[in-house]
């Protein structure tokens, strides 16, 4: 065993703490996913937790659950049929009018009743922005444990979830249980977990909630969506490549260097913390522990030393292309590619040598 | 009174954080080594004090600083201070030792009430998350235990009628902006880069140098129930501290000495596409 050598923790330590579960909490069974919908689409953060979910489901020998809230249409209709597909057994659903948009007062009372009712010892939400808000709620309301960002979920040996999470920055990474309390609940940023395979001749079976609310109850008001499909909005998480840069760049000119590759081979350009501190980019262009995380399958990092902060946010990448002047650089540690050169001139040779590789008529072999 | 009539009262959440920028772990131990590192107010948390400013610039009234720590956060507080703020609270007890989001929203929401009994508050503000907890959980929890609408990711406060009490803002949402219109007291986590931060005047600083810093102990903040901070009252349990796991292979190097920028270039693409044909087919799809 490799942590037999380890110092135990000192009994009176919060770490030597015991599962004492109490009674209320002991018929708490299952695990549940949220399943995020804004204006009938998934967010596909919803599917990796169900895939997720799955395999802790299997472990406990208990259901996979699936939490569906938002107005009656088709489009509700054909979400719940997928989350069989991605590996659910039953869906809970409440469908209201007063669930057409995202609104935190009736989505928690929606989660919060169907908690209560149905108590599941393990709830998982993804780490967006109404995720965060609907779960800090949620979790606040059942007066329960929530771990931020969990980049790992697994069953402890006392059946408990084990929720592990980049701590400081990501200098640290911790694992946290919440021992006392059901539901436990977790919030997973998008693309930490693998997308599953849907399995499309699945079925499973619905349980029908109702509200219980009239508009006059919600204080909060929604006056417009603004989409973001109208505007050039990055998709960082989702691209499959990915060309960012750092410090190395030298100047906020340069960063049209990373543009530029990232616009020749079809993908999405992004930048590490400090360029976003310096306003070179704006922060839905970050990559890494406070920005996005991204699973491309080529990431290409120019002039970035890899920070233990951007190295979290990256490693999900199936191939990683590193250039950096410093052959000591960390970015080094973690790519499966390095080069050692000045990323201001590598660049350029770079993007010309794709569009002539990818235009040429000779055939690839 | 109507808050038309003595302004807005505003309370900026904030928290003293290591500036993560330096932190170190030791080789051996694996601990966080947080001596000597500088300490600074959680960047997020900024924009949120920004904020209550402009409201204060534009309806008058109190922006009121709160922060829950250890003594020395008193610091950040004086720092608060001398960017504007008129007043500061700072709750510090052994017993919020190892608190978590539950248990610091149960503290920092109790804290809230009594700053209440003096002035109404009608908007509490806070970071969009901190740098070194990363929960985003604290402000939706404060929210949840004083009964404000919960306002989060706010981008900009579009239109404020305090007579009304009515606030209309813009909500950061993952596939575009709500607009939002909602009634005070709520609570707003403010986002990033949303603001620019003033320097504090002159007069700002010197009063900050020699400002009283409100300190109240668990009790004196109002809490009678001991079980609810701190260790006892948090319902998660940190099991497990370590580093991430090194990986085994370094990154194959590709050769560059001697090599033009362009051969490097040519190297580069022929290595990646030998470790990715699939990709090199896709991409030649995409072209066509």
């Amino acid at each position: 065993m490799a942590n037999a050598s380890k110092t135990p923790p000192p009994a009176n330590s919060r770490a030597a703490m015991q599962m004492r579960l109490a009674e209320k909490y002991k018929d708490y069974r299952h695990v549940w996913v949220f399943i995020e919908m804004e204006r009938g689409r998934v967010h596909p953060v919803s599917w990796e937790l169900l895939g997720e979910g799955r395999k802790l489901a299997n472990d406990l020998g208990v259901e996979l659950g699936a939490v569906v809230l938002g107005p009656r249409c088709e489009a509700t209709k054909a979400v719940i049929g997928e989350t069989y597909h991605y590996g659910a057994d039953v869906c809970y659903i409440c469908e209201d009018p007063l669930l057409t948009d995202y609104r935190n007062e009736p989505y928690t009372r929606a989660l919060t009743d169907l908690v209560n009712k149905y108590q599941p010892e393990i709830l998982l939400l993804g780490a967006t922005p109404l995720g965060r808000d609907l779960a800090g709620a949620v979790a606040t309301t059942l007066q329960t444990g929530l771990t931020a960002d969990a980049t790992e979920l697994k069953i402890a040996e006392d059946k408990s979830l084990a929720a592990t999470r980049p701590t400081f920055g990501g200098t640290l990474l911790c694992t946290i249980h919440t021992l006392n309390h059901r539901p436990q609940m977790a919030t997973v940023r998008p693309r930490v977990m693998a997308m599953p395979e849907p399995d499309r001749t699945r079925h499973g079976r619905m349980v029908w909630h109702s509200l219980r609310m009239v508009e006059a109850d919600i204080v909060t008001k929604v006056l417009e969506f603004v989409s973001d499909r109208q505007s050039d909005k990055a998709n960082l998480a989702y691209a499959d490549i990915v060309v960012a840069g750092g410090l190395g760049l030298q100047s906020a000119a340069n960063l049209a260097l990373v543009q530029r590759l990232a616009a020749a081979l079809g993908g999405e350009w992004g930048v590490t913390r400090p360029l976003v501190q310096k306003g070179w980019a704006p922060p839905e262009r970050q990559i890494g522990q406070t920005g996005n995380t991204i699973r491309p399958r080529l990431y290409i990092a120019a002039g970035i030393s890899g920070a233990i902060q951007h190295r979290v946010g990256v490693e999900g990448a199936d191939l990683i292309v590193a250039i950096n002047t410093d052959p000591e650089a960390k970015i080094f540690d973690f790519a499966h590619l390095g080069v050692v050169a000045d990323a201001v001139k590598v660049l350029p040779a770079l993007t010309e040598a794709f569009a002539r590789r990818l235009t040429s008529p000779e055939p690839a072999i | 009174m109507t808050c038309a009539a003595r302004g807005i009262h505003s309370v900026v959440c904030i928290k003293q954080v290591p500036d993560s920028a330096q932190i170190r772990v030791h080789p051996v131990t694996n601990t966080i080594m947080r001596q000597g590192v500088p300490t600074i107010i959680n960047p997020y948390d900024l924009f949120a004090l920004e904020e209550a400013l402009r409201l204060r610039d534009d309806y008058g009234g109190t922006v009121t600083v709160l922060s829950m720590g250890p003594p020395i956060a008193e610091e950040a507080l004086r720092r608060a201070l001398g960017i504007g703020a008129d007043a500061a609270v700072l709750i510090t007890d052994r017993r919020f030792a190892g608190s978590d989001t539950l248990a610091t929203s149960f503290a920092l929401s109790k804290a809230l009430a009594k700053i209440a009994e003096d002035r109404p508050i009608d908007i509490v503000f806070t970071g969009k998350q901190t740098i070194d907890g990363d929960t985003a959980q604290v402000g939706p929890g404060i929210a949840r235990r004083m009964g404000l609408n919960q306002l989060t990711y706010v981008a900009a406060i579009d239109a404020l009628d305090p007579a009304k009490g009515e606030i209309t803002v813009r909500r950061r949402s993952e596939g575009g902006v709500q607009v939002l219109r909602s009634k005070l007291p709520c609570l707003i986590t403010m986002l990033e880069e949303t603001n620019t931060l003033r320097r504090g005047s002159i007069q700002d600083m010197l009063r900050a140098a020699r400002a009283e810093i409100v300190t109240w102990s668990a009790e004196e903040a109002g809490i009678v129930d001991p079980m609810q901070c701190g260790l006892r009252g948090s319902p998660t349990v940190v099991k497990r501290v370590f580093a991430p796991q090194p990986r085994a292979d370094r990154a194959e190097m590709v050769a560059v000495e001697g090599k033009s920028p362009s051969e490097i270039g040519e190297a580069i693409l022929d290595l990646v596409f030998a470790e990715a044909p699939k990709l090199e087919a896709d991409l030649a799809t995409r072209f066509k």
